[in-house]
């Protein structure tokens, strides 16, 4: 209970710093629509196999910028008081949760603005809309331990993309292959590996960070 | 030498020798577009076994040394990852000669090799990862909690991904290769001392460097 007390009120507290500088929301969101015009304005008009690609691209250069912050803001005095007070666990849990919210959210806002600028080929939108958020989550689990290992590393932001890629990559492949299947409107069923190998990862990665982080937020 | 202690790494040297010229010098079948390039089944595939088991040792010593912060652990762990990446070097070269005869290009899109190409990429940035950070301990924990973070997602890549697509190589699609069908007894007789030469010697190469950089570490201290 008392973990589930401290992983809330951490969550809480991430989200009101947040809502006090509304620095990262706001700087994300509008990466995302300056990236999704300048796509835009560099294609035009693209065929459908393309559009499901270049989504994901750009879901995947925000979710890296976005969420190679959350580890940078925590200075090393605020960690000394992090040590006395909390467990790891919660901590490395509430920054998961609070990055999953935070990119189900940028990426809800990126697939609209992006279907209102280009064209809007999806067939299956609930499908469509499930492999965002499984997206999202992806994104989330993966890249808040990574930025976790990259800030150990004077926070060094190229390191933060060179860890991410190639452990990113099997994710993003499942997950491109399962929104195009959503996109053609292919019969759900079809889909039934890719959810299930995500889901898997995913659960994998929890547990790993978990099990990990309480190993590196000691310097 | 001490027979008792380092039978193994003779058993290697006979395997691999015996492989080279049963490679070379053996009876394969015959069989269509492959040809005589069958032949390299027994040097390209042992890379990959071999390139797996000194990763999992990578793993299993980056565990190790965070449950136990001897430096010893973490030199295990690097030099693994060393030789497990050079293994796969070798991995992608021979297979990047066998598809150039049996599949017309040396990188065909398939999905195996692609995973192969990014797996290295994990430790190629295990090693950047190093490289960024000066002082020995904090070094050895970060990188050994990337290890173990990274390692679940590489044998998604290597052994599940590829499962899902249609791939060039046998076993996933519906080309000629070496399933269960075509590779003989004869073959097989070559193949599996094959594999476990080359996961001995790859051991062995590793303990030897493993040796080596410790003397070094020494020398230095001194």
């Amino acid at each position: 209970m008392a973990f589930i007390k401290e992983t809330t009120t951490l969550i809480r507290k991430e989200f009101l710093m947040e809502w006090r500088s509304k620095y990262a929301l706001n700087g994300i969101l509008i990466y995302v629509f300056a990236t999704v015009f300048i796509c835009y304005l560099s294609f035009k008009k693209i065929d459908p196999i393309t559009w499901n690609a270049l989504f994901w691209i750009i879901l995947l250069f925000t979710s890296i910028n976005a969420i190679a912050k959350s580890f940078m803001q925590e200075n090393r005095s605020r960690y000394l008081y992090y040590y006395t007070i909390v467990n790891p666990a919660a901590l490395i849990l509430s920054k998961i949760i609070y990055n999953l919210i935070l990119m189900s959210i940028i990426a809800f806002v990126c697939l609209v603005f992006y279907t209102i600028v280009f064209n809007n080929p999806i067939q299956d939108l609930t499908y469509y809309l499930l492999a965002v958020a499984m997206g999202g989550l992806s994104f989330a689990s993966m890249f808040t331990m990574v930025s976790a290992i990259a800030s150990k590393a004077n926070n060094n932001s190229t390191l933060m993309a060179i860890l991410s890629f190639p452990v990113i990559v099997p994710l993003l492949m499942l997950l491109i292959k399962f929104s195009k299947n959503a996109m053609d409107g292919i019969d759900r069923a079809s889909s039934n590996n890719e959810i299930g190998v995500l889901l898997l990862i995913n659960i994998i990665v929890f547990a790993v960070s978990l099990l990990l982080f309480p190993y590196i937020w000691r310097d | 030498m001490n027979i008792k202690s380092n039978w193994w790494k003779i058993t290697g040297v006979i395997l691999v020798l015996f492989s080279l010229y049963q490679g070379l010098m053996g009876r394969v079948p015959v069989l269509p577009i492959l040809h005589e390039t069958i032949r390299n089944i027994y040097y390209h595939v042992p890379m990959w076994f071999a390139m797996v088991v000194l990763f999992v040792f990578n793993a299993i010593y980056s565990i190790k040394y965070l449950s136990s912060g001897n430096e010893h652990h973490d030199n295990v762990a690097v030099e693994a990852a060393n030789v497990g990446l050079f293994l796969g070097v070798l991995g992608l070269i021979t297979g990047m000669l066998w598809a150039k005869f049996t599949w017309g290009e040396a990188w065909s899109n398939d999905p195996k090799q692609n995973s192969a190409a990014i797996g290295m990429l994990v430790y190629l940035a295990y090693f950047v990862l190093r490289g960024s950070l000066d002082e020995a301990q904090k070094r050895a924990k970060i990188s050994a909690v990337y290890s173990v973070f990274a390692f679940p997602v590489m044998i998604v890549l290597l052994f599940i991904l590829p499962r899902l697509t249609d791939s060039l190589h046998p076993g996933n699609g519906g080309n000629p290769g070496f399933n269960k069908y075509d590779m003989d007894n004869q073959m097989r007789m070559v193949f599996y001392p094959a594999v476990i030469g080359w996961i001995l010697i790859g051991v062995w190469v590793m303990q030897l460097r493993v040796r080596l950089l410790e003397i070094t570490n020494q020398i230095l201290e001194n």
